[in-house]
């Protein structure tokens, strides 16, 4: 166990520091000039140049990589350009709003998801588990600005049920959370539904019917333990793709998180601020996949960490 | 108070007229039709038959576990006065497990694989028995006492996943037992277990029946298993009772001519000596030969993630096979048998030296171990997954020339209707896809792709394991058939004794990844030396109900294991030869 977490750890570092460069690339030979942002329009040349040399923009790119890596070991992300303020502490300020909406958007689409997933694969080739499949191909088809307008539309404006943006109570977050999970609850409840379906044609779902066992049981002590298995890997692959909705879905509802961080971050080409937000989105998909393969060996026991 | 005499011979099952019907696409198609037979309490029934029979569906038929297009249209399943066809699942479902209990044939997927054993055992109790967890524990401890599993207690812990198939099926069995149910069926026990295991199964089965008194349904094609193990046979072909006896009638005077085949078919030890012929001499080079050849595979990871532990999955093996023999290897399951046959196949790395037709597999390029695979091709086990579900047949028998180049596309097909034609197939069958054969059929065509590049050796791998009895008698004719036509040689890799002992000329027993006796089929059947093969003999089910054997009931442990720490490998034993050839490991007893 020990060592496997040791391998492990060591596995995502290198992860964070291949996506440390690539980024850092990707920004460098981006066409937009920071520096011009910073300066104005109406700058001069000169104070364009001095500005470039004060932020070590005239450097060559390993130098600058170099020098961003070596603040990155201290846990030094940076100033922003912009903002005046150390990136770590923009993201710090961040991040409490976006892990919640995230949190809620996973509940969301667990919730919806699985319990669709299952309920279709009971009701297999009937009516009902022809809509639950029609609905959740909507679901995963929907652009998420699209869902959560809709939603607002319906909920906030028309309803008056919920708030129609901002921060603060549980009922801001309803919303967003449902908009960030529904897509996810669509996938969910199809990749539910074919495992569901696969684990009770399994042999050992016969034995417990030839035990004399209840359906409830035979479904809930049985079946779904197994069937739930394949999805708990899904579940950190997950938060990668949820980092990309939270961008869509903060601005939507204007949710103080770090969706909103990089969106206005990457319209003004605050490098550092782009580069902070990438490294900690990236750190939580490494992080969410380690979780969910440390998760697995309890549930099942014929998968030994090593 | 006057029992009376009736009620003693009453029969505790009584199935009249049974009908069983699968619905398919608007049609109702009968899969078991007006099944009648009695079965008394302390009775062991036999329903024997092969693939398609309905004996499984009649099992099923009885548990009120038939699938959901499948149901049963006609006559009565009266478990004493209750008509089981006519129970609603709510009034089914209280008698499964408790009343009627059932084992099936796969140990290894029948458990629950998330569940531990206790879970899974104390369930099954208190599914009908309102016992407080602690009580309920106890039984089950007491019930896998029962199916003598060693440590009962440390057994409740653990996983299936750490239970060998032989101890799954007795924890299977403890489950089915619990609640001394009054009929037990079990459909195919021992199908899947190595047969010394099938051996303790069967006699454990037979053990607990004496001492509970519960009837027993044994669905079986195995008609050693039928002839050691049942009272009474009722034979079934096609969905339809052909005969039914006392075993000993059936096996001495079987009036049908369906039962006469199928007992003809069933390959018998002794079968072989008659045949007489000797082996063929040794040749100056040998198709194949192998020298302390060993494979190995390492598992586990330590902090580096370097391994830390070896399966020694062939170790120190030496053979030859002489141009023109069958050449057998024998043993259980995990013994090592397959690896060898890859390792000849050149599919997996190994260690030492193995020669084909002279040459060392070690020393060739990629492109010569291309050349060396039209001089050996494989029949495996499994037909339908060796074929491509979605390549016509005739397409198939010809890729082997279309890979190695040889021939012009009409040269080919000529060719690939020649072979169908001389595995019995008709060539206007080429175009047709696999699933519209039997699994004969397959295997024939599987064999006729084997033969495409004329090789000089076959590997057959289980190859008529997976067939019913009478096919697989048709296909190993056919084999031999195709031998002395072609001249080529096989390597014959089974389980089962008694077919190897009916086409070996020579053979090698393997235990564990190592080689324990070797010798002709002579030397080794009628004169076994290692304690290992006379047990492996001495196991196999005789089809004579008046020879039954009883072996003796002892606990069971894990098996020894070919896994072995890094840097401490098993000693290779050297093999003595006891005498013309015939080679043997030392061993204690």
């Amino acid at each position: 166990m020990a060592g496997y977490l040791v391998r492990r750890i060591f596995a995502a570092l290198m992860i964070l520091l291949g996506v440390s460069f690539i980024t850092f690339v990707l920004l460098y030979v981006l066409p937009a000039d920071p520096v011009r942002q910073i300066a104005g329009r109406s700058a001069t040349a000169q104070t364009v140049e001095n500005i470039r040399q004060q932020l070590g923009l005239d450097q060559p790119l390993l130098v600058q990589y170099g020098r961003y890596l070596a603040g990155l070991v201290q846990g030094d992300l940076g100033r922003s350009y912009l903002q005046r303020t150390e990136v770590s502490t923009l993201i710090a300020s961040r991040l409490p709003a976006s892990l919640l909406l995230m949190a809620g958007g996973i509940v969301c689409e667990l919730l919806i998801g699985l319990t669709l997933g299952v309920i279709a694969a009971i009701y297999r080739g009937r009516p009902l588990d022809q809509g639950l499949m029609v609905t959740s191909f909507v679901a995963v088809s929907a652009p998420q600005f699209v869902v959560g307008l809709l939603l607002l539309y319906v909920f906030a404006v028309q309803l008056g049920w919920f708030p129609i943006g901002g921060y603060g109570t549980l009922a801001h977050l309803v919303l967003p959370a449902v908009t960030l999970g529904i897509m996810g609850s669509g996938w969910y409840s199809r990749m539910m539904r074919s495992s569901m379906i696969e684990v009770m044609r399994q042999d050992y779902i016969r034995t417990a019917r030839a035990k004399g066992l209840t359906r409830g049981r035979i479904l809930f002590r049985h079946a779904l333990p197994n069937a739930i298995l394949p999805i708990i890997a899904m579940i950190g692959i997950d938060i990668g793709i949820f980092m990309g909705g939270i961008v869509v879905v903060e601005s939507v509802f204007g949710w103080p998180g770090i969706g909103q961080l990089a969106w206005q971050a990457i319209q003004r080409v605050d490098i550092p601020v782009i580069m902070g937000v990438t490294m900690v989105s990236a750190a939580f998909i490494v992080l969410g996949n380690l979780l969910a393969d440390i998760i697995t060996p309890f549930i099942d026991p014929r998968i030994k960490m090593r | 108070m006057i029992m009376p005499q009736q009620a003693i011979a009453a029969p505790l099952l009584s199935v009249r007229g049974l009908t069983v019907s699968v619905r398919d696409r608007g049609v109702v198609r009968p899969l078991v039709s007006d099944l009648s037979f009695d079965l008394r309490a302390g009775e062991t029934l036999a329903i024997a038959g092969e693939s398609g029979s309905g004996k499984s569906i009649t099992s099923l038929a009885l548990m009120g576990l038939l699938p959901a297009n499948v149901a049963v249209t006609g006559g009565t399943l009266m478990l004493d006065d209750t008509d089981l066809a006519q129970l609603s699942e709510a009034r089914m479902r209280p008698l499964r497990g408790a009343r009627i209990a059932m084992i099936f044939q796969e140990p290894m997927t029948s458990l629950n694989p998330v569940q531990s054993i206790d879970a899974q055992l104390i369930e099954a109790i208190r599914a009908h028995d309102p016992v407080g967890r602690t009580v309920a524990r106890e039984q089950a401890i007491e019930a896998l006492r029962q199916v003598r599993i060693s440590e009962p207690a440390r057994r409740m812990g653990q996983y299936p996943h750490e239970l060998s198939g032989g101890m799954r099926q007795r924890v299977m069995i403890a489950m089915a037992l619990a609640l001394r149910p009054a009929l037990l069926i079990a459909d195919e026990p021992t199908t899947a277990l190595d047969v010394t295991v099938q051996r303790e199964v069967l006699d454990l089965l037979r053990d607990l029946q004496a001492r509970t008194g519960t009837a027993l349904i044994l669905i079986t094609h195995d008609m050693g298993v039928v002839a050691q193990t049942a009272d009474r046979v009722v034979v079934m072909q096609a969905g339809r009772m052909v005969e039914e006896g006392p075993t000993t009638r059936i096996f001495a005077a079987p009036r049908a001519a369906y039962t006469r085949d199928l007992l003809a078919a069933v390959p018998r030890l002794g079968a072989g000596a008659a045949r007489g012929a000797p082996p063929p001499p040794e040749a100056p080079v040998p198709v194949a030969r192998l020298s302390r050849a060993s494979v190995h595979y390492d598992v586990g990871a330590n902090l580096l993630g370097r391994p830390t532990h070896r399966v020694h999955a062939a170790l120190g093996v030496s053979f030859d096979i002489r141009p023109g023999e069958t050449f057998g290897l024998v043993g259980e399951s995990g013994c090592g048998k397959s690896t060898i046959a890859r390792a000849l196949a050149g599919l997996v790395p190994h260690e030492g030296l193995i020669e084909i037709g002279g040459r060392p597999l070690s020393a060739m390029s990629a492109r010569q171990r291309k050349e060396i695979r039209r001089d050996v091709q494989m029949v495996f086990q499994d037909p339908m997954a060796a074929l491509d579900p979605r390549m016509k047949v005739g397409d198939a028998v010809e890729e082997p020339l279309v890979i190695h180049r040889i021939g012009t596309p009409a040269e080919r097909r000529a060719r690939a209707r020649d072979l169908f034609r001389q595995v019995g197939l008709g060539d206007d069958q080429m175009s047709r896809y696999p699933h519209e054969f039997s699994g004969g059929q397959r295997q024939r065509i599987c064999i006729a792709r084997a033969l495409a590049l004329r090789p000089r050796l076959i590997i057959c791998d289980e190859s008529v394991s997976a067939l019913d009895v009478s096919v697989q008698a048709r296909v190993l004719a056919l084999l031999q058939e195709l031998k002395d036509g072609l001249g080529m040689s096989y390597l014959f890799i089974s389980h089962d004794m008694a077919v190897v002992e009916n086409v070996v000329d020579r053979l090698a027993v393997m235990y564990l990844g190592q080689i324990v006796e070797m010798g002709t089929r002579d030397q080794v059947f009628g004169n076994p030396q290692h304690p290992y093969t006379r047990r492996l003999l001495e196991a196999v089910p005789v089809p004579d109900p008046t020879r039954r054997s009883r072996g003796h009931l002892r606990p069971t442990g894990e098996s020894p294991s070919p896994l072995r720490r890094i840097g401490d490998p098993p000693a290779p034993a050297a093999l003595i030869d006891t005498g013309h050839g015939h080679l043997v490991a030392p061993h204690s007893a």
